[in-house]
């Protein structure tokens, strides 16, 4: 029983991470109808900004939870700088292109940041530096889960409840839902939809950014391709809970990341992808928008 | 108010206005009239902004709109009610009609408005919480009207409001509209198929043919003109 509680809170914890960087891909294809491929690069490159700030405050005598702050900070904030950026470069220009294009520009610009980040930095995994707090009073439940994924644990689940509140209740949020629904029709009551989609890109690298500091710092490595493996993991999450709705891709996360813990921990690790995916392509069979995906109706 | 000179739309290389030159004076109902392709929808996406003209000016009280992006042109007082009432499906009647106020900051007045509009479509108030996509067509152009007026538009666009809608339910949309004339002095530029209701409560009236205007006259001469009574009004 206890190996199963175990498992069930390690993959909590996994589908978490895999949750926050799934509602970057769903917000914006909720909005432009394109897959950002480049998104898991943005997670990415958070995580070398973490390292290297973490890196120059340890030199300069910073310690403890200090660096952890200082560090998700500014990796957020580079993360939100590259997010928009990107929109701007690769997806703004071809706005009104065949949908084929922008998914063409989006894979370049994943090629182009890994390489970018492969000569810059290093081929090899750089270790990353245990910034997440150890507490003492999780000591009489260590067995089950660890202080570590506890931090993961409540940082997702506060950043999504911020988030839904944003997009419920905010001028901002409005502003999201509207041009969601209806484009032209946004912009017919004064919303200026460019921004929107830029301040879509800018939310979507925030949260890619709080997962990248988690799960480097988790992990204890990273290298240039960590975004690669993670965005396709978050793609199939949002892929699984339907593309385009948030709880969706919350759930979606939450049932990839139990289903590979249940899978490695019973059956084998090295099993542990083909689960993932496999679940991928039974719900696609059995529910092809997603589980909570909704039935596009066209309208006459 | 607004004024068009020599207006000509593009969509791709087709060109779907041909130098089109109109007018509609403060507290006026114009409406323009035209067949399925004429180029009605296109005139009223070139002044909100959303189809910018290639050629020619637009002038909103006195001064040129058609080099602004859309959002700038509903906060200078031009709201639309566009064609196929647009409804944002997932968000309720209140929502709805909280998004045509976008661009104002005063909450209590956008409460206020939204209390006015209710009482001029009571229907939407017992709706109030139901998701606009569920509402029928009837109360889907209500709450559209309603929205338009929740931006406190000086200039009110309409894009057929009466498609696809009963005859009875017509009747009263466009009694709202002279009500919201007579009343509120509100200035309303009206694009329609439905050329007989339009022109009723229209002082002047304008026919578009192929992206060209053919004729422009006083409403009740429009009514009574042969080839409109021929072309638009079943003889």
């Amino acid at each position: 029983m206890d190996y199963f509680l175990e498992l069930c809170l390690g993959g909590l914890t996994r589908g978490s991470i895999y949750a926050l960087i799934a509602l970057g891909y769903t917000m914006v294809y909720g909005i432009i109808q394109l897959i950002n491929f480049a998104h898991g690069e943005i997670y990415m490159i958070a995580a070398f900004i973490a390292l290297i700030v973490s890196a120059i405050l340890t030199i300069n005598g910073f310690t403890g939870v200090s660096i952890l702050i200082i560090a998700a900070v500014i990796a957020i904030l580079y993360a939100a700088a590259y997010g928009y950026t990107l929109e701007r470069v690769a997806y703004r220009p071809l706005r009104n292109a065949p949908r084929l294009s922008p998914l063409i520009s989006a894979i370049g610009m994943s090629l182009f940041l890994q390489n970018y980040v492969l000569l810059a930095q290093t081929p090899d995994f750089l270790p990353f530096p245990e910034l997440l707090p150890e507490f003492e009073f999780m000591d009489p439940v260590a067995h089950l889960i660890g202080s570590a994924e506890l931090v993961i644990l409540v940082v997702t689940t506060v950043t999504m409840l911020g988030l839904t509140f944003l997009i419920r209740s905010t001028r901002l949020g409005k502003a999201m839902r509207a041009t969601q629904q209806d484009m032209t029709m946004a912009r017919l009551v004064g919303i200026n939809v460019d921004r929107v989609i830029s301040l879509t890109f800018v939310l979507g690298s925030v949260l890619a950014a709080i997962g990248g500091v988690l799960v480097g710092s988790y992990m204890g490595q990273i290298n240039f391709f960590i975004g690669f493996m993670a965005g396709v993991k978050a793609f199939t999450a949002a892929v699984l809970g339907g593309i385009g709705s948030i709880p969706g891709a919350v759930l979606g996360g939450v049932v990839l990341g139990l289903t590979e813990a249940l899978a490695a921990g019973y059956i084998s690790s090295a099993y542990e992808d083909v689960f993932a995916f496999g679940v991928l392509i039974l719900i696609l069979v059995l529910r092809p928008n997603g589980l909570l995906g909704r039935t596009v109706r066209t309208k006459v | 108010m607004l004024e068009l000179r020599n207006v000509s739309t593009f969509y791709g290389p087709i060109q779907a206005l041909k130098g089109i030159s109109l007018s509609v004076a403060t507290g006026e109902i114009v409406t323009l009239i035209g067949a399925n392709g004429a180029g009605k929808s296109t005139t009223l996406l070139s002044i909100s902004g959303v189809a910018p003209p290639k050629r020619g000016e637009i002038l909103f009280e006195g001064s040129p709109i058609h080099t602004l992006p859309a959002e700038k042109i509903v906060s200078l007082g031009v709201a639309q009610v566009p064609e196929g009432r647009r409804i944002f499906p997932q968000m309720s009647v209140r929502e709805n009609l909280e998004m045509g106020a976008y661009l104002r900051r005063d909450n209590a007045g956008v409460a206020r408005d939204v209390e006015k509009v209710c009482e001029l479509f009571p229907v939407l108030a017992q709706r109030r919480q139901q998701l606009g996509g569920t509402l029928s067509g009837g109360e889907q152009q209500m709450l559209a009207i309603g929205r338009a007026l929740m931006a406190r538009p000086r200039l009110l666009l309409l894009d057929e409001p009466s498609l696809g809608l009963a005859p009875l339910v017509i009747r009263q949309i466009f009694a709202t509209l002279q009500q919201l004339n007579r009343e509120e002095g509100m200035t309303i530029f009206l694009i329609e198929q439905n050329a007989h209701q339009a022109l009723k409560i229209a002082h002047r009236g304008y026919v578009i043919e192929n992206g060209v205007l053919t004729l422009s006259d006083k409403a009740q001469t429009l009514l009574d003109h042969p080839d409109v009574r021929r072309a638009y009004l079943g003889g």
